[in-house]
């Protein structure tokens, strides 16, 4: 196996790391006091290639892969993890409309997506939950030409600061009873609803989408009648759960640099702390955390990259990756002492920021679900 | 309009300090170090795809660096530059200023009629601002430093800013010229992902001492004529100095120290 990155991927990583050394710092301190995701950088995302990362380029976008998408996004949380937090939401919309849309459906929306006119959503999320995507209980009736939804999705990122929205609801009964949809914001019916106030992450904005008789032309059904599962689980699969390992993996660059930073600059008894062996202890398992969670990112990235089913791959960089994230920032403020619950101190920002990504688009424990499932059908 | 910029690896600011002298060589250690393109070198290639964008015409990119500086280099191709010639021999290490302009200097003349050379106008890592005159004369062209801005009335006469001490001064020249800039000229634009993609297919060709015309012995340690004799980290002194009274006279006495040492006016 050649685990080297390319050329052309260190020159992204580089790439992507100076424009977020830049452009992200002086737009955090609102972020986390308004909870708003910093709108004014959009035009600057889209012209970095970083809103269309994996759109093709013949729809406006870099036409780059998973891992070059994993890297982009660990650069950006590695910074400000709320940014690849609304990022890669915005990305699953793209590929959601990617690989289920119709040439047309892809030549209207992808575009604008792509060059930051507004961010995308796929909204699954239910008020009875999250993880039981067959429990959906929103609807969509045919009527003539249109589609007339209605029902309520929570917990939706970039709910407010979107204007396309790949909806699954049920049109049927059962597993095949589930239809996606593409709805814009300004479609009659279509509305933005409570928005939540988080802990962490907060420079994501994070709300309700409400659907009131909402009327969805016949045309912007995605991926066919009865495929809404397989257009809302595959993008999940294969978009979603790389996105959130690629968070909890900005996280966990942010929360070495700020340990090794704290640990080498504070001195007690006349030396750097970090001379300390119960310091040096946890920066161990800091640094094992961080390096173990890029392997299994990378290799997410790369199985998708190569059409090898990733499934179990990509639910293990999730689940795995934002809880080290969380282990790691509360290993990293005991590394800080008193220091690290002060908030002039991002480690505790970090902290916040990775206890929000842990259940963020499905819990751990749902995803040990789904890991149980494939390890015993595997070793059985 | 032909635009050659000159650009050169340096170690990373960001890591300065970090650097290990190599007491037998008097040189840095560079491996420790990751490496950028000199920033000023960047404001030199961004005023140069400026004036490309304005009036047409190929940027031509020249680097004299090891081989394995190369995908280093690339970002300059990604950046917008149309090709790019690195000069790479092991006879061309240990140049001082006057050497690396000579081997610059032939490897210009090899590429053929340009408009305008850009450079930064010093390095971070040697600092000594010295090649882009030394190239200048070696080309027998008009040379200006510290530039803060180029104008164009036309293609044939440039309208250069250049800042001098407690002000600037503004020259016309017709070109071909070698200009060195200064920060302020321009915010370099960042590398998006299409432009990597897009500098992927961009020529980049390395030439050795054998496929210049060179004015020998003008190469490498021995054809310097600048010789370092020593090289060493400035030891940093710090001072600590109580002052007496209470805390009216103590300001009193800060401010008048501020004042003095040129810290405050009026």
């Amino acid at each position: 196996m050649d685990f080297k990155l390319t050329e052309r991927d260190e020159m992204l990583q580089k790439t992507i790391r100076e424009f977020a050394e830049k452009e992200i710092p002086p737009r955090m301190d609102t972020m986390e006091e308004t909870g708003e995701f910093p709108m004014d950088l959009l035009k600057g995302l889209a012209d970095m290639g970083i809103l269309g990362v994996i759109t093709p380029r013949e729809y406006g976008g870099a036409g780059l892969g998973h891992l070059a998408r994993i890297l982009v996004l660990e650069q950006l949380g590695r910074v400000c993890p709320a940014m690849p937090m609304a990022l890669q939401v915005h990305h699953m919309c793209t590929y959601a409309l990617n690989t289920f849309g119709s040439e047309e459906q892809k030549k209207k929306y992808l575009p604008p997506l792509a060059q930051g006119e507004a961010l995308g959503v796929v909204a699954v999320t239910e008020p009875s939950g999250g993880s039981d995507v067959a429990a959906t209980k929103s609807t969509g009736r045919l009527e003539g030409d249109k589609y007339i939804l209605n029902g309520r999705k929570c917990f939706i990122t970039n709910a407010h600061v979107s204007n396309t929205w790949i909806v699954p609801v049920m049109t049927g009964e059962g597993r095949k009873g589930m239809s996606a949809f593409i709805v814009e914001k300004d479609f009659p019916g279509a509305k933005t609803g409570h928005i939540e106030d988080k802990v962490g992450l907060r420079g994501a904005n994070t709300g309700e989408l409400v659907f009131q008789d909402c009327e969805v032309p016949k045309e912007n059904l995605i991926g066919g009648e009865g495929n809404g599962m397989a257009v809302a689980l595959g993008t999940i699969g294969s978009c979603g759960r790389p996105g959130m390992a690629s968070v909890g993996l900005g996280i966990l660059n942010a929360v070495i640099e700020e340990a090794v930073k704290f640990a080498t600059e504070r001195e007690l008894y006349g030396k750097p702390i970090s001379n300390l062996q119960a310091i040096q202890w946890y920066i161990t398992e800091i640094y094992s955390d961080l390096e173990i969670a890029r392997l299994l990112a990378y290799r997410a990235g790369w199985m998708l990259d190569n059409n090898i089913p990733a499934d179990a791959a990509a639910t293990l960089a999730k689940q795995w990756i934002c809880e080290a994230a969380a282990r790691s920032a509360r290993k990293a403020i005991e590394i800080h002492g008193s220091y690290g619950i002060l908030k002039e101190y991002p480690i505790q920002r970090l902290m916040r920021d990775a206890l929000v990504a842990v259940p963020a688009g499905g819990t751990a424990e749902i995803a040990k679900l789904v890991l149980s499932r494939i390890a015993i059908k595997q070793y059985q | 309009m032909r635009i050659i910029v000159c650009i050169k690896p340096v170690p990373d600011p960001k890591y300065a300090g970090r650097e290990v002298l190599d007491e037998t060589t008097k040189t840095l250690n560079r491996q420790d170090v990751p490496s950028v393109i000199n920033p000023l070198d960047k404001h030199a290639l961004e005023e140069a795809l400026r004036l490309r964008e304005r009036f047409g015409g190929e940027i031509v990119v020249v680097s004299m660096a090891p081989e394995a500086s190369l995908p280093l280099l690339r970002e300059a191709l990604a950046m917008g530059a149309d090709r790019m010639v690195v000069l790479s021999d092991r006879r061309f290490a240990g140049s001082d200023t006057l050497a690396t302009a000579s081997i610059i200097a032939a490897a210009v003349r090899s590429i053929g009629p340009f408009d305008l050379l850009l450079c930064g106008d010093e390095t971070t890592d040697s600092g000594t601002a010295q090649v882009s005159p030394q190239i200048a004369e070696l080309l027998g062209v008009p040379n200006l430093m510290h530039v803060s801005s180029v104008q164009v009335s036309d293609e044939k006469t440039f309208r250069v800013q250049s800042q001098i001490e407690d002000g600037y001064m503004i020259a016309e020249l017709d070109p071909p010229m070698v200009l060195s800039v200064v920060k302020e000229i321009n915010k370099p634009r960042y590398v998006t992902l299409m432009a990597i993609l897009d500098g992927e297919q961009k020529e980049a060709r390395v030439l050795t001492a054998d496929d210049l015309i060179l004015d020998e012995p003008w190469i490498g340690l021995e054809g310097s004529p600048t010789q370092i004799v020593d090289l060493m980290v400035p030891e940093k002194k710090t001072k600590a100095e109580m002052l007496q009274g209470d805390a009216r006279a103590q300001a009193q006495t800060l401010a008048d120290r501020l004042y003095r040492m040129g810290f405050c006016h009026g």
